[in-house]
C-alpha cells in the first residue's frame, strides 16, 4: 500500500497517563510523570517524530529566562515578568517556576546539554532583560533532543509518532477521559483512554500569514498549528489573555530571530536606517514591540540588528551559534543575499500573529500546577498560560504537569467514554475525505491565514474585527461543507486547518472583549487606547459553554512578590530618549 | 470544481547517486516535521512531494549519507 492511501480503521488503546505533543514539555513531562511511578503506562503521542519535533527541533542557542543563584532570585524574576506583563500575572505559578528551574538545569545538564561555564566554572549568564540577568548561553544546544530522546528510551515511554490528536474525551462527570487522534499517514482513527492527560502541542503558530507569502515559513515551527488551543477549547476547557498576541522581531523574509539574545550580551543592537539605537532593551515585550512598529513607519525604518562594529572574532562566535543552532538555516539565507554581518546590518520585520505563552501570556488557562479548568487535564509549554515561560518553562511546568498528573491517575479510574462521541468525531474527522468534488485545505487555510492579516493583526479596529469575523465565517462555512482531502496527508492539513479557524476566531473574540489597550503592540485597541487599569486589571477567560464562545474577568490573584508604585511602568519606558 | 496542479521549485533537494532509501533507509522522511518527503516508487529515492517546508535541516542533519540538502524556500530567498 502506498504511503498516504486513506485506511478506513479504527483501535482503541489505554494509558495511565497521556502525553500529547514529544516537543519540549511534553517529553519531560512524560519523563517525570514515569519516574513518578514506574509501573504506570505513559504514552507520548505526536503528531511528527519526537526525535525532531516542535520548536526545538534543531535545538536551542540558550535559556532566556535562567534564575541562576548568584545571578538572579526568585523574587527579582517574578517581579520582571510582572512588570514585562503590565501586571497581569498569578505570580504564584510565575514564582513556583522561578524557585525550581535551576534545578531543572542542573537535570539538563545530567542528560549531557551543556551549558555555557566562564573560567571559573560558574554558569556565564548574561543580561538581555530590562532589570535582571537570566539568558544562558547553550553553546551545544543542538543536542537538546538528542539528550531528551536518550532519557526517553531508558525510561520506556510508549511513543507514537505521527498520531494527530483532535479531539479530548471526557466523562458525563466533566474529568478528563482520554482523547481521539489519527494517523496523519493512513487516516485510522486511535481512540486512547487515559486517566490523565498532557496537553503539550505549543503555539498557534500558523494563524497569520507570514508576509513572504509561503505559508510554511512561519517565525514558529510550522508544525504547530494551534491544535492544543483548539482541543482545549471544545473540551471545555478556559483559555486565558488570548488577546494578549505573539508579535516577534525577526530576521525579514526569514522570520526567524536575528537574534538580539544571542548577539546583545556581545555589544550588537537594534538601530534604525540611521544607524540609532531606540530602544532601551532588547529583550521580547508588548511595549518594545510597540516601539519597534512605530519605528518601522516613523520614516526611520527599516529596523537593523546591527553586528558590524564588532570585532571580527566576535562576529565569528555569533555567527558559530546563529548558523549551528535552532534556526541553522540563517547562515544560507544571508548567504544567498550576500549579507556579511561585518559589513552589513541584519534587516529585521514584525511577525505574523500568534497565540504563544513561551513569548508573551496566550495560553489555556493553568495553574502553579499546571492544571487546566478540566480535572484530569494539563497543559504546559507554550500553549499553557504561564507568561514568558521560554524553552526552560516548559521543561519546568511540563515537569509540574507530569508530577502532579501521575498523582491525579493513581487516584482515579478510567472516566467512561461516550462511543456517540466517537462516532461524531470520527465522521468530523473524516468528511473531508467522503467529498468526490470540494477546495483543497491549502486555499481554505491561505484565505483564513490572509483574513487574520487583514482585519485582525494589531492595530486592532473593532469595525475591522467585525468584518474579519463576518469573512471568517465565511470561510469556515466552506471548510465545514466543502473541503476536501484525497490522502491522508491532505487531511492532516485540513484538520490543522480547522484548529487554525478555531484559534482566529478565539483571536477574534478575545480582542473585542477587552475593551482597554494593553501590553503594547500585542493589545492596541484603537477604539479603547488608553490602559484602563480600573475596568480591566484582570485576566480575561475565553470558554466554550452550551456551545458558544464566551469572556468574562478573572481578578489577578494577591501577588507574592510586591511591586512598588514606580517599578509598575518600568517596561513602558523602552524608548531611548532624546535628551538627558 | 475541478482542480488544477500548482507548479512550485521546492527547496529541499536529493541527490539520487547517494540516497539510499532503495536499500531501505527512510531517516529523511522519518525525522520531518512537516511529513513532506516521500520515497518515490518510481527510482526508490527520497523526494519532497509536498512545499511546505520550515527549511529546519533534521532530514539533511540526519542523513546518513549527506543526500539531502535544504535550500531556502523561493519566496524568501
Amino acid at each position: 500500500m502506498a504511503m498516504d492511501e486513506i485506511v478506513d480503521g479504527l483501535s482503541e488503546v489505554s494509558c495511565d497517563v497521556l502525553v500529547i505533543g514529544g516537543g519540549t514539555a511534553g517529553p519531560m513531562a512524560a519523563l517525570k510523570a514515569k519516574m513518578k511511578n514506574p509501573k504506570a503506562n505513559v504514552v507520548l503521542l505526536e503528531k511528527a517524530n519526537v526525535k525532531r519535533s516542535g520548536a526545538i527541533s534543531m535545538g536551542m542557542d540558550g535559556l532566556n529566562n535562567a534564575v541562576i543563584p548568584g545571578y538572579a532570585t526568585p523574587e527579582q524574576y517574578t517581579k520582571e515578568i510582572t512588570i514585562a506583563n503590565d501586571g497581569i500575572v498569578d505570580q504564584k505559578a510565575v514564582y513556583k517556576y522561578a524557585q525550581s528551574c535551576y534545578s531543572i538545569i542542573e537535570e539538563l545538564d545530567s542528560f549531557g546539554i551543556r551549558f555555557l561555564k566562564n573560567e571559573n566554572g560558574d554558569y556565564a549568564v548574561k543580561k538581555v532583560h530590562h532589570i535582571g540577568t537570566y539568558v544562558l548561553p547553550m553553546p551545544n544546544g543542538e543536542t537538546v533532543k538528542k539528550a531528551l530522546y536518550r532519557q526517553l528510551r531508558r525510561a520506556r515511554i510508549l511513543i507514537s509518532n505521527r498520531y494527530m490528536a483532535t479531539r479530548l474525551l471526557t466523562s458525563s462527570d466533566g474529568r478528563i477521559a482520554g482523547a481521539i487522534s489519527v494517523n496523519t499517514r493512513t487516516a485510522e482513527l486511535l481512540v486512547i483512554k487515559a486517566k490523565a492527560v498532557i496537553l503539550c502541542m505549543g503555539a498557534a503558530g500558523r494563524l497569520g500569514l507570514p508576509t513572504s507569502g509561503y505559508m510554511f515559513g512561519t517565525y514558529e515551527n510550522a508544525a504547530n498549528s494551534g491544535d492544543g488551543y483548539a482541543m482545549a477549547y471544545h473540551a471545555g476547557a478556559a483559555l486565558a489573555n488570548l488577546e494578549c498576541f505573539q508579535i516577534n522581531p525577526l530576521i525579514k523574509d526569514y522570520n526567524g530571530p536575528a537574534c538580539a539574545y544571542v548577539a546583545g550580551p556581545f555589544g550588537a543592537y537594534t538601530a534604525n536606517n540611521e544607524d540609532r539605537r531606540f530602544i532601551e532593551c532588547d529583550y521580547w515585550s508588548g511595549q518594545m514591540m510597540l516601539e519597534f512598529y512605530n519605528e518601522l513607519l516613523s520614516g526611520k525604518g527599516p529596523v537593523f540588528l546591527q553586528l558590524k562594529h564588532l570585532h571580527d572574532k566576535t562576529i565569528e562566535e555569533i555567527e558559530q551559534t546563529l548558523h549551528k543552532v535552532e534556526r541553522p538555516t540563517r547562515g544560507l539565507f544571508q548567504q544567498g543575499r550576500g549579507v556579511d554581518y561585518r559589513r552589513e546590518s541584519i534587516e529585521m520585520h514584525i511577525s505574523e500573529i500568534g497565540f504563544c505563552s513561551g513569548h508573551s501570556a496566550s495560553g489555556v488557562f493553568v495553574d502553579d500546577n499546571a492544571r487546566t479548568t478540566v480535572p484530569g487535564l494539563y497543559a504546559a509549554g507554550d500553549m499553557a498560560s504561564v507568561p514568558h515561560n521560554y524553552m526552560l518553562g516548559a521543561f519546568t511546568n511540563g515537569s509540574f504537569a507530569g508530577l502532579d498528573a501521575m498523582e491525579f491517575a493513581d487516584n482515579h479510574d478510567f472516566g467512561e467514554i461516550d462511543a456517540a462521541e466517537i462516532a461524531l468525531e470520527r465522521e468530523r474527522v473524516l468528511a473531508p475525505t467522503k467529498r468526490e468534488d470540494g477546495i483543497p485545505p491549502n486555499q481554505i487555510e491561505y484565505k483564513t491565514r490572509r483574513l487574520v492579516n487583514d482585519y485582525l493583526q494589531p492595530p486592532k479596529v473593532t469595525r475591522k474585527y467585525e468584518l474579519g469575523m463576518r469573512r471568517l465565517a465565511e470561510v469556515r462555512e466552506d471548510m465545514q461543507e466543502r473541503m476536501i482531502a484525497r490522502n491522508a496527508h491532505e487531511l492532516l492539513r485540513a484538520l490543522e486547518v480547522q484548529s487554525i479557524m478555531d484559534c482566529a476566531d478565539m483571536a477574534a473574540h478575545a480582542s473585542l472583549y477587552r475593551e482597554e489597550s494593553r501590553w503594547g503592540l500585542y493589545h492596541w485597541r484603537t477604539d479603547f487606547p488608553e490602559k484602563d487599569d480600573e475596568n480591566w486589571f484582570c485576566h480575561t477567560l475565553l470558554s466554550k459553554r452550551d456551545g458558544r464562545m464566551t469572556s468574562e474577568k478573572r481578578a489577578v490573584q494577591p501577588y507574592v512578590v510586591p511591586i512598588a508604585d514606580d517599578e509598575k511602568d518600568l517596561y513602558d519606558k523602552q524608548r531611548i530618549r532624546a535628551s538627558a | 470544481m475541478p482542480l488544477a496542479t500548482y507548479q512550485t521549485s521546492v527547496p529541499v533537494v536529493v541527490d539520487d547517486a547517494k540516497c539510499i532509501a532503495d536499500k531501505g533507509c527512510t531517516v529523511c522522511v522519518d525525522v520531518c516535521p512537516l511529513d513532506v518527503l516521500r520515497i518515490s516508487d518510481l527510482t526508490g529515492k527520497a523526494y519532497m512531494a509536498y512545499d511546505e517546508c520550515w527549511y529546519c535541516m533534521p532530514c539533511e542533519a540526519d542523513c546518513p549519507t549527506g543526500a539531502v540538502t535544504v535550500n531556502i524556500p523561493y519566496l524568501l530567498r
